[in-house]
Parts: C-alpha cells; structure tokens; sequence
C-alpha cells in the first residue's frame, strides 16, 4: 500500500490509495499505549471492495463503481454540472462568497494541516490533508470550468475516479474548521468539503444514507429522523416524566402544544430515544424555574435536528421551515435549543439568512437559559452531590462556531466542586472535535465506525484521557465526561465502548443537565446512577 | 527613450489600481449569504478575548450589540503588520513569509515617503530644503534598503521552502514559482541598483517625484550601469501590476474572508434590514438536479423550502 500520495493520485490506479495501519499512529496515553488496547481498523470486506468505490480501505457513501463507459461519463459529467452551479447567484447564494474566497486565495502553506485532529492522528497522511480535496476541486474548477491554464493553478486529470473518490474524500472531514481558524487568510477548507458534499447532494444525488434518507428525508417525511411520528413522541416523553418523576422525587410533566406559551423547547429526538433522562432533566429544570415553555408536537418540530446542516442546502431549509412554522403556530416568544450543538448552529446562526417575516422568531441557546436558571436562586444546588472529576467537552458547533463557551463554565462552577472540574487541552473556541461531526456520529457502515474511532474521535479521547491522567482509573472512581450534545454524546458514547473504557476504567459520560439535576437539593440524591446506557 | 519608464509606472499604477477596485467591487456585489462566522470574532467587546459571542446572553435580542472597532483594530493591525496567525500556527514558514511581507510593508512606506517629498518639493520646496528633508531622505534610505532586503530574503526563504518541502511542493504551481521568482528577480535588480548606482536612493526619488508630478523628464543615471535603474523601475512597476491578477490579491481578499463572513455575526432581527435582501435571495429560481429538489429553472428557494414530503 502506497504510504505517500500525491495531489494528482486521486485519479490514478484502482483501489484505496491508502491505508492506515496502526504503525502509521501515535499511541494514545496510559492506560492504552499499549498495543493489545488498541486494536487497528479491521480491512474493509473483499465485497465491499469490489462493489463500492474505495479510498482509503473505508467506505461512508455506498458509490457504486460504474460497470460501463457511459456510467462513468455520467459521473462525470454530473460533478461538472454542479461545481458550475456552485458559483451561480442563483443556485449558491447561500454560500458563494464564503466559497469565492475560499477558492481564490488559499497560499497552499500548508498551515492548516497540523490543525486537523484526522490528519495528524492518521500519521500525517497527505490525503487528510484539509487542503488535499480542495486543491483538487480547485484545479477541477480552473482546468474544465474555466478553462484557465494549468500552469497558473495546477494540473488534475478529470475521470470517474477523481469525482467518486473526491466524493469519498469529502466525508473525511468532520467540517468542525478547526483548520479555517488557523488560515492567515481565512480560506476556510472545511466550506469546502461541505460544498464537494453539497454538489454531490444536490445535483448528484449522492449522499451518505444515515444523512439523507434515513436522515433528512425521514424528517420531512416522517417528522423525525429516528422514524418517530407524533402518536409515539408523545408516548415517549410521558414515559420519561413516570420515569424521572420517579428517579427525582420530584412530580414532572412535560408540557406539549401549550399555545402562547415563552420558549418552545426543541430537542434533538435522539435524546428521547437514546438519553431520555436528557430531555427529563430539562422538564424537571424548566418547572422548578418556574418556566412557561412548551414542546410540540407538530410535524418535525419534536426532532430539533438540522442534518441539511452538513451537506444539502435545501434540506436545510426545509427543516429550518418546519421548526419557525411550529413556533409560529403556537405563538411562542422564542425557540430554545437543547443540548444538540448542529441544531443550535442550524436554527440560530444559519437561518438566520432564511427566516423572514412572522417566521423570524428569536431563537436561542439553552446554556444562557439555564444559567439564568442558576443565577435566579430558585433552584438550590448541593455540589457536593456531583463530588468526582467532571470534563467538559466544547461542542464545535455551539462553541467555535456560535461562540458560546462561558455560559456552561458557569453552571458547572454552580453545580459541581471547582477541583474536581477539569479542562481539555485545547479547549473553548480552540477545542477538537469530538470526532462525530458533520454526521460522523451517526455513520456506522462497513468498517467506517472503526476509521472512525481510530481517525476522527481519536483525539478526543486522548484529550479524555490526559485530562483524567492524575485520577485513578478504575470503575470505583468514575469520571464523567461532560457533552452537552447530542452528536458528540453519541460519538463519546461509541469510543468509550469501544476501548471499554467505563468497565476498565471508570470513564462516563453525560449531558450538562444531568449534572444540574443530580446537584438539585430537592431531588432524590444518586440521579446519576453510573448504569452504563 | 527616457519617457519609456514613465510610461510602464503610469500603466502599471493605472491596471493596479482599476484591477483592485474591480476585485473589491466584484466582491462586494456577491449576494448575500448565510451566516458562517467563526470565533473568535475580534469585534465582541467584552467576549473576544475567549472567544465568547452575544450569543451567550440570554434574549441577546432585547439587549443592545456592542460592536467594538477597537477590538477588529487590535487583532487586525498586528495580524497585517506581523503575520500573527502565521507566527502561532506555522512559525517555520512565518520566518520567512513574515520578513517578505513586512520587507514590502517597508518598500511601500519608502514610495509613499518619495511621493510626498517629490510633492512637497514640487509644492513647496523650502520645507525640504534643510533639516527636515535630510530627515526624509535618511527615511527613505532606510526604509528602502531594509525593506528590499528584508523582501529578497523572505521570497528566497519561502522559493526554498516551497521547493524542499514535499507538502508544499505537491500543492505548488509553476505560477507559484514564478511569482516568487518575479519578486526575487525584480527586487534582486532594484537592490543591485541600490548598492551599484544610486547608494542613496536619489534618482529612484526622482523618478518617484516626477511620476507624482507627471513631469516625465530624462534622469540623468537612469541609463547607468547598462540602465540598471530604468530595468529596475520597470520591472517594479510590472509586479505593481501583476500582482492583483493573481491570488495574491489576497491582501483584498483578507478584508472580505475576515469581515464579510469570519466575524459577519451582524443578527437579522425581525423587521430590520437584512430581511428584504433574504426575501430576495428566496425567490431565486435553482437548477439543482437531484431527484429531491428537481430544479427546472422556474422553481424557486422559496417553492423548493417548502415541499410538503409528508404525503
């Protein structure tokens, strides 16, 4: 396997370009620097060899290698036609000037690399480099859109392979733009595998099938990505109020379609399904502040999920619709966001630039809500009820890009002793991904779970790991990892399984009101059972 | 013969000047687009520093937005100036990317500083006739000759990264050879011309005073040293106009990647002024092929936004 590649591989030879074996990483910290606790990526099947379209012995979309010259032309030509439309007005307004600059500009440094948690965790590959896509969509651009000389922006050849694998190559990117930070010029590399992503999408069709059709489409068709409809989301949450009633001692109910009511609360129903004490510790929160809120039930507007966010552009929209219609309808004076970092990204900062009118309600995090909860004295917290090590993990979406970093500071500080809360390294706006970003998390095919833990969600939990590195590692003193969202929840989740790192070695993991919750005087104490989930 | 470089300087000034204009007026011509800033943003007054957004306070609607100029000042001034970002993230290319921009920084201080002397001389010469012009000129030396050299070591440090490095040298096009080869080569004559011909930058002073007072007369020392100073004058002014017909015209670029979408976080409130110019974006017609969205050209964001797949 060819260990370094060059820009103009991508449309050479058959097969993977690369492969990452477990030579080519750094070991993680203690306790897993050793080679038996950390096994490499399994090989990708023969099958899926064979049938798919393979860059790096991985597989996210599912792309077919086309069986005749025409299927391969049409690839082509497809990926053509939507680049075109991605420096149109019309079709991109969205996103061309972002993209405009972004393609002009960027001084090939290199910078932005060593930014990148998947570059340099795979060993400092080329492929992951953030600038190795988008040198090639540029010299795509330049070379057959617009016909400039190659001299001046670099040569590529253009077939089947250059396409399907720059497809592939985009979903080896978390979008987190880490690397954009870093950029003296502000080229922004992560834009620009959304844009390979959004093309592939929008004119191609072709989209991871956890996003789109079991993901976008099954929100604006069903109402929920998790296939839920109205009749069950109801149903759930009444089980959840029985349920956390019961562990709080405290009476819950969560209120549905209350017209006129302050906040319409939006959570992501993956909470409902996978972390229902999540969606409960907010209810018990919200009626001990004596909040006037409300969830509702209508069409898609119980599922605060955006997956549009990172890839398609319309379907973002349209879900962005749904959410303003609900709040709409019921005359709610502002939408609240949940512990879901895309949903918060999604619904405040990029519908912005689509919500007008009557549709344009105030929508705002949850972390400002609830430390005005905190700040009201209405709730009286023990710390000393939430006494073990705490880490708090900075979801990108809600932190580097919305800029909320201190709000949840300072509810911990409220709700947990100060020597026991603990700090990643980096951490705010400079924080790493949690490795499940622009719809990782969510993505399991093939052995693309396994790339995943060993590539995207390595650093994090080698950030994990130092920051727990002075306290003892066993599963008598636990230690909780702090996600308040949704994604990074379930990428945490599967990585701590993964190294089974609760059994050995005591490391949990939870939401931010889970904590609050547990600190609440008035509740029952031991909310947080330590019962792996 | 002697009106030949005037000419190359006023050409070249002139293609600079509408070319920049163009690029900054094509830019900001783009629709508008969705918000996609990224934090820090400099302008958050109290916030910056951590990174923090109005974002953070609750009902950031109700309260007023402090937008601080300072704050877009103290990160933006260092950052032109010094190549912070470069120095933190990438200080092996900053020592050589930093002494090349800071190197032309100087050389376009010293052109100015021949621009307002040749005017002032022009205008009114006994204000330069004494102390305060011998200050000038020693200005001028310094500036000149710091600056070249500064110039011509940082672009022979970043020729030799680019070809040594084998990242850097993947991603490098004969058009990024040439650029730096182009400043080398330019800056190389300009400073040879220094050292040979005009130790105290007299006749490049001249020729600047006299391009500001479009009076194109013969120089005398133009033509010395096979006309070292006329090749040098010309080949400057070339890269003058070069330059924004590349992708170096990042220097505009920066302006919009930083302030028109990395620190743009200006909020669309209900009824203001952002939401004419949305509505306008709306009704857009799209093309988009994909069997979800069917584009034909009469659809609109607005139509494709709001398809009912519930039935």
């Amino acid at each position: 396997m060819k260990r370094s590649i060059s820009i103009k591989d991508i449309s050479k030879g058959t097969g993977p370009l690369i492969q990452i074996t477990a030579e080519d990483q750094i070991p993680l910290p203690p306790p897993y620097d050793k080679p038996e606790f950390d096994p490499p990526i399994p090989p990708l099947s023969d099958k899926a060899r064979e049938n798919f379209v393979c860059l790096d012995d991985t597989v996210a979309l599912n792309l077919p290698i086309p069986k005749t010259e025409k299927e391969e032309e049409q690839l082509v030509n497809q990926f053509l036609s939507g680049l075109e439309k991605c420096f149109s007005e019309d079709n991109n307004w969205t996103f061309l000037q972002p993209l405009v600059m972004s393609m002009e500009h960027c001084a090939k440094c290199q910078t932005c690399s060593d930014a990148c948690h998947i570059y340099e965790e795979s060993g400092n590959n080329p492929l992951y480099r953030p600038t190795f896509r988008s040198e090639v969509i540029r010299r795509i651009y330049h070379k057959y859109i617009k016909k400039a000389s190659t001299w001046v922006h670099g040569d590529i050849d253009l077939n089947w392979k250059t396409v399907a694998r720059l497809i592939e190559l985009s979903y080896r990117c978390n979008v987190c733009r880490r690397c954009a930070q870093t950029c003296p010029i502000g080229v922004d590399n992560a834009l620009l595998a959304r844009e390979i992503r959004k093309i592939a999408s929008q004119e191609m069709g072709i989209a991871a099938k956890e996003i789109h059709d079991d993901g976008s489409m099954l929100q604006l068709k069903v109402g929920s990505s998790t296939g839920m409809n109205k009749r069950v989301v109801i149903d759930n949450v009444e089980f959840i109020d029985e349920d956390i009633t019961e562990m709080t001692g405290i009476e819950t109910k969560t209120p549905f379609d209350v017209e006129g009511a302050d906040i319409l609360m939006l959570h992501n129903a993956g909470e409902i399904m996978a972390w229902p004490e999540n969606p409960g510790c907010f209810a018990v929160l919200f009626n001990a502040a004596g909040l006037s809120w409300t969830m509702s039930s209508d069409f898609a507007a119980y599922d605060g999920i955006n997956y549009g966010v990172w890839y398609d552009d319309v379907q973002f929209a349209r879900t962005a619709l749904l959410h303003a219609q609900a709040a709409q309808k019921l005359g709610v004076k502002k939408i609240v966001l949940g512990e879901c970092g895309h949903a918060h990204k999604a619904l405040t900062v990029i519908a912005d630039k689509v919500l007008t009118g009557d549709l344009n309600i105030p929508r705002e995090s949850c972390m400002p809500v609830l430390l005005d909860i905190v700040k009201s004295g209405k709730i009286k917290f023990d710390k000393s009820r939430n006494d073990f090590p705490v880490v708090l993990h900075d979801p990108c979406n809600m932190v580097r890009l919305m800029g909320i970093v201190s709000p949840q500071r300072e509810i911990l500080k409220a709700v947990v002793p100060e020597h026991r809360i603990l700090e990643m390294a980096p951490h705010g706006v400079e924080n790493y991904c949690c490795g499940g970003g622009s719809g990782f998390a969510i993505m399991s095919g093939h052995n693309f779970a396994d790339w995943r833990h060993h590539m995207t969600g390595r650093r994090k939990f080698r950030q994990i790991l130092n920051a727990f590195q002075n306290e003892p590692m066993d599963q008598d003193h636990p230690k909780y990892v702090c996600a308040p969202c949704s994604n990074c929840k379930g990428q945490i989740r599967d990585i701590i399984n993964y190294y089974d790192a609760w059994e050995k070695h005591g490391i949990y993991y939870g939401g931010l009101v889970e904590l609050m919750v547990n600190a609440m005087v008035d509740v029952k104490p031991g909310f947080i059972d330590w019962e792996w989930r | 013969m002697q009106l030949v470089p005037y000419i190359v300087a006023y050409v070249a000034i002139a293609i600079f000047i509408v070319a920049v204009i163009a690029r900054f007026v094509m830019w900001s011509k783009m629709p508008l687009h969705v918000r996609w800033e990224l934090y820090p943003v400099a302008h958050e007054a109290k916030k910056a520093h951590y990174g923090g957004s109005y974002l953070e306070e609750s009902e950031w609607w109700n309260k007023p937005r402090e937008v601080s100029l300072l704050g877009e000042l103290k990160v933006m001034i260092p950052e032109i100036l010094f190549l912070v970002a470069l120095k933190e993230h990438n200080p092996k290319l900053w020592i050589r990317s930093f002494p090349f921009h800071f190197g032309l920084y100087l050389v376009i201080g010293c052109t100015v500083v021949m621009m307002g002397t040749g005017l002032l001389a022009a205008i009114a010469p006994e204000l330069i006739a004494g102390g305060f012009g011998d200050l000038l000129r020693y200005v001028i030396l310094g500036l000149g000759a710091v600056g070249m050299a500064l110039a011509i070591f940082g672009a022979l440090g970043l020729l030799q990264r680019r070809l040594t490095d084998p990242a850097l040298r993947d991603a490098t096009s004969g058009a990024d050879l040439f650029n730096l080869v182009f400043f080398i080569i330019a800056f190389g004559c300009a400073f040879a011309s220094f050292l040979i011909v005009d130790r105290d930058f007299a006749i490049t002073a001249a020729f600047v005073a006299n391009l500001v007072t479009f009076n194109p007369v013969a120089l005398p020392g133009m033509d010395a040293a096979f006309y070292l100073p006329t090749i040098s004058a010309a080949l400057l002014s070339l890269l003058v106009l070069y330059i924004p017909l590349t992708h170096m015209s990042h220097f505009v670029g920066k302006y919009f990647a930083y302030h028109a979408i990395r620190w743009n976080d200006a909020p669309n409130l209900k009824g203001g002024d952002q939401e004419e110019a949305i509505n306008g974006m709306l009704v857009r017609p799209l093309t988009w092929s994909a069997s979800h969205i069917k584009g034909d050209g009469t659809k609109r964001w607005a139509d494709a936004a709001t398809e009912d797949f519930s039935k």
